[in-house]
Formats: structure tokens, C-alpha cells, sequence
């Protein structure tokens, strides 16, 4: 009992440890964002300005076209302000970001066209559905690997290979074959995920099926197992701690094969879709917010199968 | 109708032909390791065009091989140019920018325990994100040609490079750093005599990592908007206006260029770590 607490106590302590100089890092990401936004954005904010009837240092947009940001920065620290609050900013400033997150996520109603939420479970929805697939596809095959030397010799160095290639360049093409048969939506999204958390699945399982050792598979046959016994009880549970690496590499690539699959149904709805819609229309705010919802999607769904697979193992004896 | 059988007796006839090598006497000869994924994939590729041609189905849905290779060798000088512009002027300048300002941040936060501390968890957070999401912005930010391309793959290799060669520094162990010192070994000549050729497995596995999101990365930013050339481009507007064998020759091409860099970099990996155990051949 007294090891497992030191164990716990010492993550702890270096958890604490590390807080502060990640804290640091942090804010002197934000602070370096903040300050590019004034070179950023000094152009659009000197036209506004001058629109509005302030006097400014170079007269002009087109004087001042080819000048230098930080230069028109330097000479105009009245519009500094300005620089932080503009409607379509190049590089909106992180509060900006923030409020419109806070808008379209709280203040909408769920239902509503603008709200994040609804996009972003239209994503997660096709994310999760193609996940669960490419996981158990990629399960079955990989026991059909481990099983069948024939399987293994002729499917596994394909399954190799096409990790080098990029899938993701079918995604239009699924996406606009499944629309000429008359599937949309939800389908053709959910098999590009699949497609792309299958194999890093097959690859992680293969691995951990053939984790146990000879002598372990030798103590099996002692006792007399058969195939199906030493399956279940040893070529499984040695397999977990792989299936739940490769399961972490999967759900992100399958939040991506959602993204990208909404991206060439002419975007309507759906977080990749926010993305492509904001790049149409210059909306840059609404790229940002977009892209920090896939952020702190992506981030959510692999912290949730870290911590799945915490307790997992924990339950399992691994670690001890 | 008749095509669709041969192409099931075809499937049955690889299998057991297949079977028969595996579980054979030879099935660990090299010959046995290329014939059989060899004879699976041919088996594979002719029965989809049996498939495709027997059911009759529709090129708009799934050309078959033989349309596609007579459409890849028919439009060489569009894939080639399509080829230079996504894979060299955008992959591959992005890919070479990436990896050096990887490097050079990584030896900055091996100088500093308080970045490694700091910037180590930030990179693992941004590594494990989707960063294609970036491209809107870098294609607005650098315009439609391969700049904002090559912009999007040094994010995109970035954070992985980082966590990669970060951690490879660390590998060597305080018996052999303390060596160094008794040596009156400088950190340059530490670094650059033991720790970063103890460093190159997680550099290279980084390396391998990295190529395929720098093909994936420059692809995808493609469709946020670019000139008229580009394999990202060509994909969309070929998808656009149903010429689904267009879009298969630049997929195939985009697999030769994928699997040519990972293993470009896998026989330059063999070279310089020839001393590590995972080189070493049975």
C-alpha cells in the first residue's frame, strides 16, 4: 500500500512541479499573441480609422500597402486599441476568440444553426461512428493475423505500407461516390474515420496478441489450453495495453477524417465545415473558434480513452 | 455475370496458392515474404476490374484499373507538375523548415530545464491536435501558392519533430554524460558526439512520422484554396466534375510519392543507425 501511495504522491509532486513553468509557457504564448496581432492587423485598423475621420501617420491605403506593419505600428499607437477589436481581424486577438466561443457555444441554443454545439456534434457523431467501426474492423483482422499465417503473410505488409500513403486524399472522392448512390450525412463521414483509425488499430493489436512470450505461450500448452483458451486469457489481456496506444492515435485521426470529409460537401454542417465557410467569407474569428473547438475536442476525446485506459489497466494489475 | 465468377474462382485459387506458400516449407525464404502480399495484391486488383466490368458499374462510382492506368500514363505532364508543385515546392521545403526549427527549439529546451518542463506538455497537447484546421488561416495569411502549403506542413511537423527529438536527448545515461565530462567534453561536443547520435532512433522515428503528415498536410490545404496545379487541387475539382479516374491516377500518385519519402528515410535511418539493435538483421 505504502509503494503504490509514494508512486501516487511522486506524480503528484511532479504534476505540481511542472504546473508553474507550463503555466509560464502559456502565457507567454498568449503574450506574444496579443502582440503580433497589432502588426497584424495595423493596415485594416489605419483604414477604419481613417474612415472614421482620425488623422493618421501615412495617408492611404494604398500608400501604405506595401509598407512596413511593424513600421506603421510604431507610428500610429493611437490605433493599437483598434487593432484588437476589429470585425475581421487577419489574427484576431485571443479575447475575441474567446467571446465568440463563449457565444456560440452558451449563449445559442443548441439547435440553432450557429452554435457550436450543434457542429460540433455533428462531427463528433461521425467521429465516434466511424472510431467504433475502425476499432472493431481493425480488432477482428488483427486476430485473423495473429491466427492465420497466410492472412499474416499476404494483408500485413500492405497494412504497413498504406500508413505512408495519404488517405486522406480519398475523402472527397467516398464522400462524392456515396452521394452519386444516394448516401449522405452521417455515412460517408463515418467511413472516412474508419478508414483512417483501421490501421493504426490492425498494427497496435498484431503487436500486442504476439506480446506474450514463448515461455508464456509454452506454460499455456503445459496446462493444456486450447487455441481459444490461451486466446482469451493470455493473448487478450497482453494485448490491452498496445490496442490502447493505437486506440489514442485512432481517435484523433478519425476527429481529422470527419473535418476533412466535411470539407468538399460544399460545407454545411459541422466543425470542418465552420472552418471552410469562415475561409469563404474572410470570417477569421469564426476559423479561430472552429479550430479551438476541434482543439479542445480532440483533446477531450483522447484524455477520456487515457483515462479509460487508466482505470483499465489499473483494474488489470498493470502498473503495480 | 460470367466475369464476376471467374473473379470469385480467381480469389479462391490466390487464397489457396497463397495457403499452400504459408504454411509450406519454404514460408520464411525471402522469395515466400514478396510472393505472397505480391500475389494478394494483384489477385485484389484484378478482380476489381472483373467486378467493375462484369456488374458493369458506373465509372462514377469506381472506375476500374485498367481505365485508371491508361488515364495516369495519358496525363504524365499535368500529374508531373502536380507532383512538383504539392510535393516539392509544398511537402518538401515545408518538411526541411519543420525539421530544422524542430531542432533548433528542441536543443533551446535541452538547455533549460524550466522549458523542458514548460514547452515538453504544451508540444504533447499540440502534437495529439488537428492541425490541418490551420490551413484557412496560413492560406490566408500566405496566399494560394505552396508558401501557405509549405506554412502548413512546418506546423504540422513541428510539434511531432519536437516531442521526438526532445525525448531521443534524453536517451543517453548519466554514466556516459559524466564520461563526457571526465573527457572535459564542452556541452557542443557532448551534443554533438554522444547525445544526438543517441538521439537518432526517436529523431528518425519522428522523421518517418512526420513524411506522411507533410504529403497529408499539403494535400488537405490544397482544398482550402490554391493556384490551378496542385494534387490537392486536381483531387477536388476532378471529384467536382466526376472524373473519378483523374482523381484515382493522383491518388496512386500520391502513394508512390508516400511510400518512396517514408522509404527514402527509412535507408538513410539504416545508414546512420546501423548500431542500433532494431537494424540489426537476424
Amino acid at each position: 500500500m505504502r509503494i503504490v501511495c509514494a508512486k501516487d504522491c511522486a506524480r503528484g509532486m511532479l504534476m505540481i512541479r511542472n504546473v508553474f513553468p507550463v503555466l509560464t509557457v502559456v502565457a507567454v504564448i498568449f503574450g506574444i499573441w496579443y502582440l503580433a496581432c497589432v502588426p497584424m492587423n495595423i493596415k485594416t485598423a489605419l483604414t477604419e480609422a481613417e474612415r472614421a475621420g482620425a488623422t493618421v501617420s501615412t495617408p492611404g491605403a494604398r500608400e501604405r500597402r506595401d509598407m512596413s506593419a511593424i513600421g506603421l505600428a510604431l507610428a500610429n499607437p493611437a490605433q493599437w486599441r483598434d487593432t484588437f477589436a476589429l470585425k475581421k481581424p487577419r489574427l484576431p486577438a485571443p479575447h475575441q476568440v474567446a467571446v465568440e466561443l463563449w457565444q456560440t457555444t452558451v449563449e445559442k441554443k443548441i439547435t440553432s444553426k450557429r452554435s457550436l454545439v450543434f457542429h460540433g456534434w455533428i462531427t463528433l457523431s461521425a467521429t465516434l461512428l466511424g472510431f467504433a467501426m475502425g476499432t472493431v474492423g481493425g480488432i477482428l483482422l488483427a486476430v485473423g493475423i495473429v491466427h492465420s499465417r497466410a492472412m499474416d503473410m499476404s494483408v500485413m505488409p500492405w497494412a504497413i505500407a498504406s500508413q505512408t500513403i495519404p488517405v486522406l486524399a480519398i475523402a472527397p472522392m467516398i464522400i462524392v461516390v456515396f452521394n452519386s448512390i444516394g448516401v449522405q450525412g452521417l455515412i460517408p463521414k463515418a467511413i472516412i474515420s474508419a478508414y483512417l483509425s483501421f490501421f493504426p488499430v490492425v498494427v497496435g493489436m498484431v503487436k500486442g496478441l504476439r506480446s506474450p512470450s514463448a515461455m508464456q505461450l509454452d506454460q499455456m500448452r503445459t496446462w493444456g489450453a486450447s487455441k481459444s483458451q490461451s486466446f482469451w486469457t493470455l493473448r487478450l489481456p497482453s494485448s490491452v495495453p498496445y490496442l490502447f496506444t493505437s486506440l489514442k492515435v485512432g481517435i484523433a485521426a478519425s476527429l481529422l477524417g470527419a473535418i476533412v470529409g466535411e470539407l468538399p460537401t460544399g460545407a454545411i454542417r459541422g466543425l470542418g465545415a465552420r472552418l471552410l465557410t469562415g475561409s469563404y467569407y474572410g470570417q477569421t474569428i469564426q476559423i479561430w473558434s472552429a479550430l479551438f473547438a476541434t482543439a479542445i475536442l480532440a483533446a477531450g476525446l483522447v484524455a477520456v480513452i487515457a483515462g479509460i485506459e487508466r482505470v483499465t489497466l489499473k483494474r488489470m494489475g498493470y502498473g503495480k | 455475370m460470367n466475369l464476376v465468377i471467374a473473379a470469385v474462382i480467381l480469389w479462391l485459387a490466390a487464397m489457396w496458392v497463397n495457403i499452400r506458400i504459408a504454411n509450406g516449407p519454404a514460408d520464411d525464404s525471402q522469395g515466400a515474404k514478396l510472393a505472397v502480399p505480391l500475389i494478394f495484391g494483384l489477385t485484389l486488383l484484378a478482380m476489381w476490374e472483373m467486378i467493375v466490368r462484369g456488374m458493369e458499374v458506373p465509372m462514377v462510382i469506381l472506375p476500374a484499373p485498367s481505365v485508371i492506368a491508361a488515364r495516369l500514363t495519358s496525363s504524365i505532364p499535368i500529374l508531373w507538375a502536380d507532383f512538383v508543385q504539392t510535393f516539392v515546392k509544398g511537402a518538401l521545403s515545408g518538411y526541411v523548415i519543420g525539421v530544422i526549427a524542430a531542432f533548433v527549439a528542441a536543443i533551446a529546451v535541452d538547455r533549460s530545464d524550466f522549458l523542458r518542463r514548460g514547452l515538453l506538455p504544451v508540444g504533447n497537447f499540440v502534437a495529439a491536435l488537428p492541425i490541418v484546421g490551420t490551413a484557412p488561416i496560413l492560406v490566408m495569411w500566405y496566399g494560394f501558392d505552396w508558401q501557405s502549403k509549405a506554412a502548413v506542413v512546418v506546423v504540422m511537423v513541428f510539434f511531432p519533430m519536437l516531442v521526438n527529438i526532445t525525448a531521443g536527448l534524453q536517451e543517453t545515461s548519466a554514466m556516459q554524460r559524466d564520461q563526457m565530462k571526465t573527457w572535459a567534453a564542452g556541452y557542443w561536443q557532448g551534443l554533438w558526439k554522444l547525445r544526438l547520435p543517441a538521439a537518432m532512433p526517436f529523431v528518425f522515428n519522428g522523421l518517418k512520422i512526420a513524411s506522411t503528415l507533410a504529403l497529408i498536410g499539403a494535400i488537405v490545404a490544397e482544398f482550402f484554396g490554391s493556384p490551378i496545379v496542385g494534387m490537392g487541387f486536381r483531387i477536388s475539382t476532378s471529384v467536382g466534375q466526376l472524373a473519378l479516374d483523374m482523381v484515382w491516377a493522383e491518388i496512386v500518385v500520391a502513394a508512390i510519392a508516400g511510400s518512396l519519402f517514408y522509404g527514402g528515410i527509412a535507408v538513410i535511418e539504416r545508414i546512420v543507425t546501423f548500431w542500433h539493435p532494431s537494424q540489426r538483421r537476424g
